[in-house]
Formats: structure tokens, sequence, C-alpha cells
């Protein structure tokens, strides 16, 4: 026994349990259900991300202020250079991804959009996924949607990926052969280790995870996932990684962006 | 790049106490994690933070490793006079920021 | 065949079962006996043999906290903050933290209120205590338990 921790005896013990029910028994939750992680924390975990003044995650979005002037790259350009005041044109931005690239012809997310930017216009080389320039730049941006419904467009381009993103959701995967679906459909609001497991709404990202004592992308908190379900945690910015968080974000419409919203 | 972020009020009545409210970034390394292969990460954190008041000052913490990363401290002071209330970090590694705030005290 | 990356998460993953083993809610009873003396130490080092009174002092942390990497703490000391009464020092100790200090704080009349709020890292549940010294010399405290589900730090890095 002294292999398995607790956490993962718990998750062995809900695969067990799991397995009684019908396959394929996972319902969506009702539109009227759903439930942002913020109502799964504590008072004072809460009070820390409506603080503006004391949310750890201001100090990336303050870089990201920072950065989002800077010229870069062999073009000599800052983002404001092309994209001017940021709370004006970037508002709304982060609700509507990830969306599709007309020039890759699948969608992408904001890191990605970003990242695009800096290549083809800047002309400067890609910052690196999870780096505090990436995190910081993206973090600005979403901040400039706070408060904002997710509104994923879903139309004919756009949904086999949904549709791709949707059977990753489903599939059950890694040594436990969980999937995503039977803790964050079946299971939200039971406790697993202690903790609440919530309904896996991506509002907030990125997001300040005490757990990181740092702000992390969505991808890193789903690597997070994959590695605790035993699975092979899926290489920053692939496609199936995309895709799932194009059915998190459509799982999610209408759900306010909380960036930078702060998680245990 | 951001290092700290200090939220006070721009003025203030002749006695009366304000809240201050700073948050600093850093890692707070505490020194007792260990790398995948085992290695010790070595102890980086702030040390100290002092707040002074037209130089005299006000408030003063020792922060050991027990202090979260990207500390913050939140405290209150009396405004006595305008003038420039200053804050400073200072920690392992040379680590040493200081930020300023103005204020009108009637 | 299992490449160089597999590998690697592989280990990830069966590092990160390990360490959640050694950093399981139940720190080695050996482990906690060592602690809470350190923490009698630290405190003797702020006190000397002075008593140490329960009161005036109130400190406030979440009974039950969601992660113990990042608890929100605050301690508030009732005094009249004047020249002749006051409060000089609030100390902050865990009995059950690798190290016992937390926080030291240094005031005087000029803070108004003698009080902090900040966030600290909390390895298990345990007590938390909180002494105040006053400008008569005199010591008061209060304590808080805390259930901790996860001790600080148990995701090692970036996965």
């Amino acid at each position: 026994m002294s292999i398995c921790t607790r956490p993962c005896l718990v998750l062995a013990a809900a695969c067990v349990l799991l397995d009684l029910r019908a396959a394929g028994a996972a319902a969506e939750i009702p539109p009227a259900e759903r439930r942002s992680g913020y109502e799964f924390m504590g008072r004072e975990t809460r009070a820390m991300q409506d603080d503006d003044a004391g949310n750890p995650g201001l100090l990336w979005v303050l870089d990201g202020e920072a950065l989002w002037k800077r010229k870069a790259g062999a073009a000599d350009r800052a983002c404001a250079d092309c994209h001017g005041d940021a709370r004006a044109s970037m508002k709304g931005i982060a609700a509507r991804y990830p969306a599709i690239d007309a020039a890759l012809g699948r969608p992408v997310n904001l890191e990605q959009r970003i990242n695009a930017c800096r290549t083809g216009r800047q002309k400067a080389a890609p910052l690196a996924f999870e780096s505090r320039d990436l995190l910081a730049l993206t973090a600005y941006v979403a901040r400039q949607s706070r408060g904002l419904p997710i509104d994923i467009a879903i139309d004919e381009p756009t949904r086999p990926f949904l549709q791709a993103g949707r059977e990753t959701f489903y599939r059950r995967q890694g040594q436990l052969n969980l999937a995503c679906a039977q803790c964050h459909d079946d299971h939200w609001g039971a406790k697993l280790a202690g903790s609440p497991i919530t309904q896996a709404h991506p509002t907030g990202y990125p997001l300040y995870r005490l757990e990181w004592q740092g702000l992390g992308s969505l991808e890193r908190r789903l690597r997070s996932c994959l590695a605790g379900m035993r699975a092979e945690p899926y290489a920053y910015g692939a496609p199936e990684f995309v895709d799932l968080e194009l059915y998190l974000m459509w799982r999610a419409r209408g759900m306010k962006i909380e960036t930078p919203a702060v998680r245990p | 790049m951001a290092r700290a972020v200090v939220t006070l009020p721009a003025q203030a009545r002749r006695g009366e106490i304000i809240e201050i409210k700073t948050l600093a970034a850093h890692p707070m390394e505490t020194g007792f994690r260990r790398t995948q292969l085992g290695e010790l990460i070595p102890r980086d954190i702030i040390r100290r933070f002092v707040c002074t008041y037209n130089g005299a000052e006000v408030f003063r913490v020792d922060l050991h490793p027990a202090v979260a990363a990207n500390p913050l401290i939140a405290f209150t002071t009396v405004a006595t006079e305008s003038g420039t209330i200053a804050f400073q970090w200072v920690g392992d590694n040379g680590y040493s920021v200081t930020e300023t705030a103005s204020i009108r005290v009637e | 065949m299992t490449t160089r990356r597999e590998f690697l998460v592989l280990a990830c993953g069966a590092a990160s079962i390990t360490a959640a083993t050694t950093a399981k809610a139940q720190i080695d009873p050996n482990q906690q006996a060592l602690r809470k003396a350190a923490m009698q130490d630290a405190l003797r080092r702020v006190v000397g043999d002075a008593p140490v009174r329960r009161g005036r002092v109130k400190l406030q942390l979440p009974p039950l906290i969601d992660n113990g990497n990042s608890v929100p703490l605050s301690v508030a000391v009732e005094s009249p903050m004047t020249a002749a009464d006051h409060v000089r020092a609030i100390h902050v100790f865990t009995e059950k933290n690798p190290l016992p200090d937390v926080v030291s704080v240094t005031l005087g009349p000029r803070a108004g209120r003698a009080g902090l709020s900040t966030r600290v890292r909390l390895a298990d549940t345990q007590t938390v205590l909180a002494v105040a010294q006053l400008s008569d010399g005199s010591f008061w405290s209060d304590s808080a338990d805390v259930v901790v589900t996860l001790s600080a730090c148990l995701e090692e890095g970036l996965i």
C-alpha cells in the first residue's frame, strides 16, 4: 500500500464506481446548472480573486501591459502600433478563442494567435509556451474581456474540430481509464482527496493557481489533469489540445470571463 | 516589468488611518523544494519589507520562507502630513525593490 | 518502444506519486515533535521567560483551506496605539512547518492600527500562533487551528 497515495486510491475507487455506470451515460451539464470554478472555492480564495489590488495575477497583467507597448522584432513594432489601446481593441477577443486561423484552416488558441502576430507581423521569435512574457501578454489581452460572456461561434469550418474536442472529453484515457466527463460532468461537486471536483469551465485563464504559486495557462492545467489520470499529456499547442480547449470553451459559452482568476 | 504594486489613497484627512496594500512579484523559494533529479533548490526569499513616511519608518516586516509567493502585505498608517510614502523590499541574492507614492494630507 | 520523452513523462508521474507519499497530510510523529520544539525555541527567543497571556490578539485564518501554498492570514491587536500604550511587535509562528517563524512585524503608534494581512504557507493541519509585544513589555497571544487538505508544494514544477 506504500506506493499508492491517497489521491491515487481515491481515483482508483472512482474508476470502479464509475465503471458500474452505463457506458456513454455521461450527460452534459444543463446550461442553467453550470457553475464557475469560482463557486467551489473558499470565501478567502474568492476574495483574493476579487481584490484588484491583491490578486497576484495583476503582476502578470501589468507585465503584459508593458510588453504590449514594447517594440519587438525585425519589424520594430509593438502590439500597440497596430492594435492601439488594448482596452478597446482587445475587448471581447479572448471570449471568442480558440478561433479558426484562416491561413492554417484550423482553430488556434490565444497564445498561438499572439505568437502568429509576433512571427508574422513583428518578425520576432515566437514566445515559448508558459514563458513569463507569453503568459503576461495572454493575461493582459484576456483581462480586457473580463466580465464578458464566452462566445464561441460554431460554424461549418469549426464543427469538426469541436467534435474532435468533444470526443477527447468523453474518451477514457490513461492508466486509470478515466474520461474527463466522468468527473466533470457526472461527479462535479463531489470531493476528490478533500478538494471539490469542479465542472472544469476555463473561464479565468490564464490564472493564478495556488498550487503553482504562479500564473499558468489552460494547457498547463490540462497537462496536470492528464498526468494525474496517468495519461500522456499532449504537447503544448498540439491539435488535440486546441480542439479540447475549443470544446471546453464552447461548453462554457455564455459564462463570464474572469481572467486573471485565482484557483486552489 | 512589474516588480511590486502598491495601493493606497492619494489624499487623506490629517489623523485619518489609511489602508495600504502591497504586492511584490517574488517566488519566495523556501529552500526545501527539490528538482525532479533530487537537487535542493536554494532558498531565495524577500527577507524584509520597510515602509517609511517622509523618511521615518512606520512599519517593518521580517519575512520567512513560510510567506507565500508573490507576497501580499496589507497594513495601516496614520496620515500625518503630505509627502512621500516609500516601500522597500530587500531579500536574498541582492534583491532590492523600492516603490514610492505621494500623499496629500489636509 | 518508449521514447525518451514518454519515459520522462511517466517518470514525472511516478515522482509525483512519491512526492505525494512523503508529503501526505500526516507529518512523521518524530518530525512533528522536533518542529514543535523548534517553535517553542523560537517563541522563547522572542518572549524570554515572560508569561504570554491569551487575549487582545485576534488571529484569523480560514478553518478549512483550499491550498496550503497560499493561505490568507490576518492578525489584529486591540490597542489605542498611542505613544504611552501601543503594540511594538507582532510575531506569527507555526508548529508543523519546517521552520517555526512566519513573519515578525515591527511597528509603533504611527501604524494607527496594530495589524497585518498577508498570505502564508502551511505544511499540514496545525495550530498557528500569533504573539504581540506591547509597549509595557507584556506579551499577548491568540492561536487558530487550520485543516490543510493539500500540503504546500505537492506539484513539483512545470509538467
